[in-house]
């Protein structure tokens, strides 16, 4: 997994809350057998025409947010499906970091999988934060995860909470497989012991 | 004396292979059912680094999203749908899996396989790389859905690194009036707490209301627990339970039924066990209701009106109606009976079941779908097709201007050639009025799988209490 440090970059705007996954990628791109390529449709039904051509409002379609990298939104950001393919779709757009009030549960734990981060704030810092990223060529945020600290434009830093494995694995870009598969010998002395309690669970 | 636990920690801590100081565990994972969606990277990732799966036996691949509903005799039309159903066909050879084949009588939806099969049981804890995996916490199981990092995970260990969650109980008091279902039950309390409003948590869903239900009703109750933002959903097992999985193929066998049973009866939440967050609610002040919007939460009684956004709760929100409005091609006042429909859907993991076919059979039967209607029948798998079948209610629906499809998700996310057109609106039991969610542009109201039936009678949202 690719390591999350620090990021400096342009930061979207998208002031919407309860952003579904299927807002985020449509069904009909799930048909993939990879995690590359997603990026073109990230957000399809909202950035491009009926026509396919983009629709030149959305703000993703607009300089110099087709180059950001934070993506700052509202409350329950990523409910519904448990499609990792909207992290894939995030990532190859070039999002490395989503910043809103809160997320659903599999959407957070799915990001954190795949090098992103997330970073919960209470609305009045996601409102300055947005007011930020409105700023065009000056949209410019610096997120530190080490430090635990969001820099906006005119050097104020805000501080965000995050559980500690998650930050240790995005500092050292962990692969969790392999960590857990150092703990086998814990694996094997559980299930020897559940074998023995409940054996109808071993068929 | 210890502490009283419930359902939830009980299932928990008999589960934790390892706690770290900073309260992040190690869990064990008894029961792993995969999907060609959101597999194929999982195994991928296994075969890049070498790795197994770690318990064949506990592991489970149907293939369901992609499927078509039509004739099953030829090869998927669609060549990225095949090469995802062969992947997973692939994939099941590879690595030594069982896998039901898209000809087998028992595929069908992931969620209504595993209990009909008795994979699923009480006091386990269950993933799927699909949101709604939530159904199977019906049984007394910890059952969550996961991403395809996680199914890559539990495929090569056997576990998941979590925290635990909060315990949130919501008990359904007293006992619904006629035409009032599991669907009306769950759509009601999505109303109630908001779609993010079980984040962070898992549900236990208690009260008469609840413990009245049938293990179909159960499900459909469990299967929405992420529309309200839960992960996992929670019935406590009881005589209903036990006598649900007797017998069932992949159950305990015989000679371990009665020490399984002892044990699932130790598992609901002892007397005094506290919870994190509370909610009631009364059944009797349930109606049959509809979705209005592009979120589970917006739901009213079907004898309501399509909300105005000024009188929303803040400006996130009213900008969010609006939105809801001009895509839904609604306007505000509209009477929800006054709302055409083009499609019925009647199917789906949270109302595919025997229960839900027989529900709206019954509205179905003797009347004739309105013209100009397109109404589907999807049987949850090929055991509810042959049950509905048997008992004569192909032919109801048939008689009544239905298809009678094959098993599979079908238009609940129209992965496959079932979908709405742009601007088409159907009256669906499926579990999410998204934007797109059922094809481009497509307009969903969800409802119970009766109101469905009426609608597609009425031509219209319709109150199936009128059809007495």
């Amino acid at each position: 997994m690719e390591k999350f440090t620090t990021l400096t970059g342009i930061a979207a705007p998208l002031p919407m809350i309860n952003v579904d996954t299927d807002k985020i990628i449509p069904a009909k791109w799930l048909k993939t057998i990879k995690r590359t390529g997603l990026g073109p449709a990230l957000f399809e039904a909202i950035r491009y025409r009926q026509d396919g051509s983009e629709d030149p409002d959305f703000v993703l379609n607009k300089e110099p947010y087709r180059k950001a990298e934070i993506l700052v939104t509202g409350e329950n950001f990523g409910c519904g499906s448990s499609r990792e393919h909207a992290v894939w779709a995030l990532n190859g757009f070039g999002f490395r970091c989503v910043i809103a009030p809160d997320f659903a549960d599999i959407f957070y734990s799915n990001a954190f999988k795949n090098g992103m981060l997330l970073i919960k704030l209470p609305q009045e810092e996601v409102d300055k934060l947005m007011e930020d990223a409105e700023k065009g060529e000056n949209a410019r945020l610096t997120v530190d995860l080490e430090r635990q600290v969001v820099v906006r434009p005119d050097g104020e830093e805000i501080h965000f909470d995050i559980d500690p494995f998650r930050k240790h694995c995005l500092l050292e870009g962990l692969d969790d497989v392999a960590l857990t598969l150092q703990k086998k010998e814990e694996i094997e002395t559980f299930e020897s012991g559940q074998k023995a309690a409940t054996p109808w669970l071993y068929r | 004396m210890a502490a009283p636990k419930t359902l939830f920690d009980k299932i928990w801590d008999s589960h934790v292979v390892r706690r770290d100081e900073d309260g992040t565990c190690l869990l064990y994972i008894d029961r792993h059912m995969v999907h060609e969606v959101t597999s194929a990277q999982a195994f991928e990732g296994l075969r890049l680094s070498g790795r197994k799966v770690r318990r064949p036996d506990a592991t489970l691949l149907v293939a369901d999203h992609n499927v078509p509903t039509t004739d099953r005799g030829q090869p998927i039309a669609d060549e990225d749908s095949r090469i995802q159903v062969e992947t997973l066909e692939k994939n099941a050879a590879e690595f030594g899996l069982p896998y039901i084949p898209l000809t087998d009588a028992r595929q069908g939806i992931v969620h209504i396989i595993g209990p009909e099969q008795g994979f699923t049981q009480p006091g386990m804890t269950i993933v799927c790389g699909d949101s709604h995996t939530a159904t199977h916490g019906a049984f007394g199981a910890l059952a969550f859905g996961v991403g395809t990092s996680e199914v890559e995970h539990v495929l090569a260990t056997q576990t998941m690194i979590q925290k635990p969650a909060k315990n949130m109980r919501i008990t359904v008091t007293g006992s619904p009036h006629h035409g009032v279902s599991a669907k009306d039950i769950i759509l009601a309390i999505i109303g109630k707490i908001g779609t993010a409003g079980g984040t962070g948590h898992v549900i236990e869903y208690a009260g008469e209301a609840i413990q009245a239900l049938s293990m179909e009703g159960r499900m459909t109750v469990c299967n929405m627990s992420i529309e309200g933002g839960a992960r996992a959903g929670l019935v406590a097992p009881d005589e209903t339970t036990i006598a649900y999985l007797k017998g069932r193929p992949m159950g305990p066998r015989e000679d371990e039924w009665e020490a399984a049973v002892a044990y699932w009866r130790s598992l609901p939440s002892d007397e005094g066990a506290t919870y994190d967050t509370e909610v009631s609610l009364s059944a009797a002040d349930i109606e049959p209701l509809v979705t209005w919007g592009t979120s589970p939460e917006d739901v009213l009684p079907v004898t309501g009106a399509v909300p105005d956004p000024a009188t929303a709760r803040d400006e996130g929100k009213r900008r969010s109606m609006e939105r809801a409005l001009e895509y839904m091609g609604l306007e505000a006042g509209t009477r929800l009976t006054d709302i055409p429909i083009q499609t019925a859907f009647i199917g789906s993991c949270t109302n595919g079941r025997i229960e839900d076919l027989r529900a709206a059979a019954a509205i179905a039967k003797g009347r004739k779908v309105a013209e100009g209607v397109r109404a589907l029948v999807v049987p949850g798998s090929g055991l509810v097709k042959k049950q509905a079948e048997d008992e004569g209610l192909d032919a109801v629906f048939l008689e009544a201007g239905f298809e009678w499809r094959e098993a599979g998700c079908s238009m609940c996310l129209a992965m496959n050639p079932d979908k709405l057109a742009p601007g088409e609106r159907s009256a669906s039991t499926s579990n999410r009025n998204f934007e797109g969610r059922q094809g481009p542009g497509g307009r969903t109201h969800l409802m119970s799988p009766a109101m469905v039936a009426a609608a597609a009678i009425k031509g219209r949202i319709s109150d199936v209490r009128d059809f007495d």
